[in-house]
């Protein structure tokens, strides 16, 4: 997501670009994430403490990370459909937010499956945690904005502005929401910290983030490329595209 | 003066309009007219700096005016589509607010002149949840009368207005072009306005 | 008069007539609609007083969850009253009028916020030490908690105005506004009613105290500038 995207800059020539990267995306998630859960599942070994149940980590650290970092990418295209006024990049903002809302949804209940065998409770009011379900409903809001405003021009513009103080008031709301927690429950209860993370658990939750950030990529690009064809269907390269014409 | 080169709205998918051009020189009124729904409104709103075209540019006296330019705005009196009056204020606290949210500092004595000229002297006390849409209409003359604003813009100026006040609007423009301002105004009824100093623009 | 540009008012010169002209109209609005501003107060008050009724009326109880509940109901009570900060003017082509002024957009709507503060979150802490009656809370409870809102129920106008900006004219728009406001009112609920924990748990309460006054001069200096930029989105 780093490329100079100045030179695809419009929908049109994107579009076929696009459409050539997200196999390529989509094939590294699928086998990263077969090499991650081959870890996780198989070559780590038995947590002293947590025996088995532990191993939802390998799910839950990857989603938790990609949720938070999605959040800073949709701001960062907000930022540049802002400030350049281009339209690829506001879609490109759109495009993101649903599956940054997976992520998150994914990481609240792979942590309450992991809870509920290692503290017996499904939700148990942590730091991170209780920031998760905060964030999911900055994502919520971004889309239900996006989706309350009829002009596509207009709304690009407000969800940029709410990304944006999203993004600014997400430390905020996880300083307070630590401190918080840590003024009530102590450190006991905190659901990723592990006391002595084995080098191997380390390697398959990267790998596994790897993986979730592929699939990312890949899910936003495919998921740009409809917003382009429905945004844009009036325009000529919409209409010549060999899948609009045989439709 | 006031030029559009090449100005192009959207709604939708479709285009209002595209390569609209045009120029208007001091002491002129660019007077639209069209059938509804061809984007009289939404051309005014461009020119005041409420909305950005989808392609073309606006200048103003030379230099490109973007949305909300400041000196488009310091030289503007717009009239939209509502009167923009708070019901519960009387008539002469609204055209003071008004004016002084323009910047005017009008003091009491101008303000009921004001109202004098439009006819409106019994009506200054009273809430303008009480007035009726012609009186309304008045008010927001007045307030033209208060800025001493080069540009003026008004969408459907004549709308709600009897003949005595569509008269006044009449003598109103015509005396700020007469001192050598300039007029937008959407239309569909025609506005008395000295055929001379008249361009005429028709939509759609 | 000639067709030059008028000369626009040098900056410093224009944000304090812009800041009065839209505290002074606005304070006036509101004073002349007292009863809907009647109405939200006693919203407020009537939410306080539902919560024993859902638990028990047990001092202890009580007057743990005191400062919470009249945070919440705070938090509650300044969403309801969002939308009259710049729908009112939306509907009635003021806001329009108010956008094209030669004045700073950004004065403008810091005055409305500003206004709108006096007549919501003002009377909300000044009515807390009031309500606290019901919730057995001691005397020291009560200041900070006072103290918490005074600086609290600003942060909750300012963060608000962003929010009532960009919903302006949708469908929905009170439910949409809770949905965008509130995860962002999360830090203020916790610092404020923490305020008064803390001070019962020996802590005292500066630490709470000070970072909701940094937050305050934050959202001072930087909602305006997005509540701004959101009313002229909704113009467009």
């Amino acid at each position: 997501m780093a490329l100079n995207w100045f030179k695809y800059a419009s929908p049109a020539s994107f579009y076929p670009v696009a459409g050539r990267m997200i196999p390529w995306f989509a094939w590294l998630a699928a086998i990263l994430a077969a090499a991650g859960l081959y870890v996780g599942l198989v070559v780590a070994p038995t947590d002293f403490q947590q025996g088995d149940a532990y191993r939802i980590i390998f799910i839950h650290v990857p989603a938790a990370w990609m949720s938070m970092f999605l959040y800073v990418v949709m701001a960062g295209w907000s930022a540049l459909a802002l400030g350049f006024n281009t339209r690829l990049s506001a879609m490109m903002a759109q495009a993101i937010a649903p599956t940054g809302a997976l992520m998150t949804f994914i990481a609240l209940w792979s942590g309450a499956f992991w809870g509920r065998p290692t503290w017996g409770t499904y939700w148990a009011w942590d730091a991170r945690m209780t920031s998760e379900l905060i964030l999911l409903f900055l994502y919520l809001g971004v889309m239900a904005l996006r989706g309350a405003i009829d002009d596509p021009r207009r709304a690009d513009r407000a969800c940029g502005v709410l990304a944006l103080t999203g993004v600014v008031n997400i430390p905020i709301i996880y300083f307070s929401v630590q401190w918080w927690n840590s003024l009530h429950q102590g450190s006991s209860v905190s659901l990723t910290k592990a006391p002595a993370m084995a080098a191997i658990m380390l390697t398959g939750m990267l790998i596994m983030s790897l993986a979730a950030w592929f699939y990312a990529i890949a899910a936003s690009l495919a998921r740009v490329r409809i917003i382009m064809v429905e945004r844009e269907r009036g325009a000529a390269w919409v209409s010549e595209l060999p899948e609009v014409r045989n439709a | 003066m006031l030029e559009a080169q090449k100005l192009a709205a959207r709604r939708g998918f479709a285009n209002l309009f595209t390569g609209l051009s045009f120029r208007v020189e001091a002491g002129e009124a660019l007077v639209v007219t069209g059938a509804n729904g061809t984007g009289k409104t939404t051309l005014l709103r461009m020119l005041a700096g409420l909305s950005a075209p989808a392609d073309g540019e606006i200048r103003w006296n030379g230099r490109p005016a973007a949305p909300f330019d400041p000196a488009l705005r310091a030289a503007l009196a717009f009239a939209g589509h509502l009167p923009a009056l708070k019901d519960e204020l009387t008539a002469e606290e609204n055209l003071a607010s008004l004016v002084a949210l323009e910047g005017e500092a009008a003091g009491r004595e101008s303000v009921r002149d004001a109202l004098d000229n439009v006819a409106l002297s019994r009506q200054r006390t009273l809430p303008a949840r009480v007035l009726s849409q012609g009186q309304r209409r008045r008010i927001g003359l007045a307030r033209m009368t208060l800025l001493p604003r080069p540009l003026w813009i008004l969408d459907e100026p004549v709308t709600a207005l009897d003949a005595a006040g569509a008269e006044l609007l009449a003598r109103i423009v015509a005396g700020h072009l007469a001192k050598g301002g300039l007029a937008v105004a959407a239309t569909h009824a025609p506005l008395g306005l000295p055929a001379a100093r008249v361009r005429p623009l028709t939509l759609g | 008069m000639t067709a030059d540009t008028a000369t626009a008012p040098t900056a410093a010169g224009v944000v304090w007539p812009a800041l009065r002209w839209a505290v002074a109209r606005d304070l006036k609005l509101a004073l002349r609609s007292r009863g809907e501003l009647g109405v939200q107060l006693l919203f407020y008050v009537i939410v306080v007083s539902l919560f024993p009724l859902s638990t028990s009326p047990e001092r202890n109880l009580l007057a743990t969850m005191g400062p919470g509940v009249l945070w919440v109901a705070a938090l509650l009570a300044s969403l309801l009253s969002l939308p009259r900060l710049f729908a009112g003017d939306h509907a009635d082509g003021t806001l329009e009028q108010i956008a094209l002024s030669p004045y700073p957009l950004v004065a403008l709507v810091s005055g409305k916020i500003l206004a709108h503060w006096l007549t919501t979150g003002l009377p909300v802490a000044v009515l807390a030490p009031l309500l606290s009656l019901q919730y057995a809370m001691d005397g020291e409870s009560v200041a900070v908690l006072t103290a918490a809102l005074l600086l609290g129920t600003p942060i909750l106008s300012l963060l608000g105005a962003i929010g009532a900006a960009l919903t302006l004219g949708l469908r929905a728009s009170g439910s949409l506004l809770a949905l965008l406001v509130l995860p962002l009112y999360v830090p203020v609920l916790i610092f404020g009613a923490g305020a008064v924990d803390a001070v019962r748990a020996g802590l005292g309460a500066s630490a709470n105290l000070s970072l909701l006054g940094a937050g305050l001069l934050v959202a001072i200096v930087a909602a305006p500038f997005a509540a701004a930029a959101a009313v002229r989105i909704a113009l467009d």
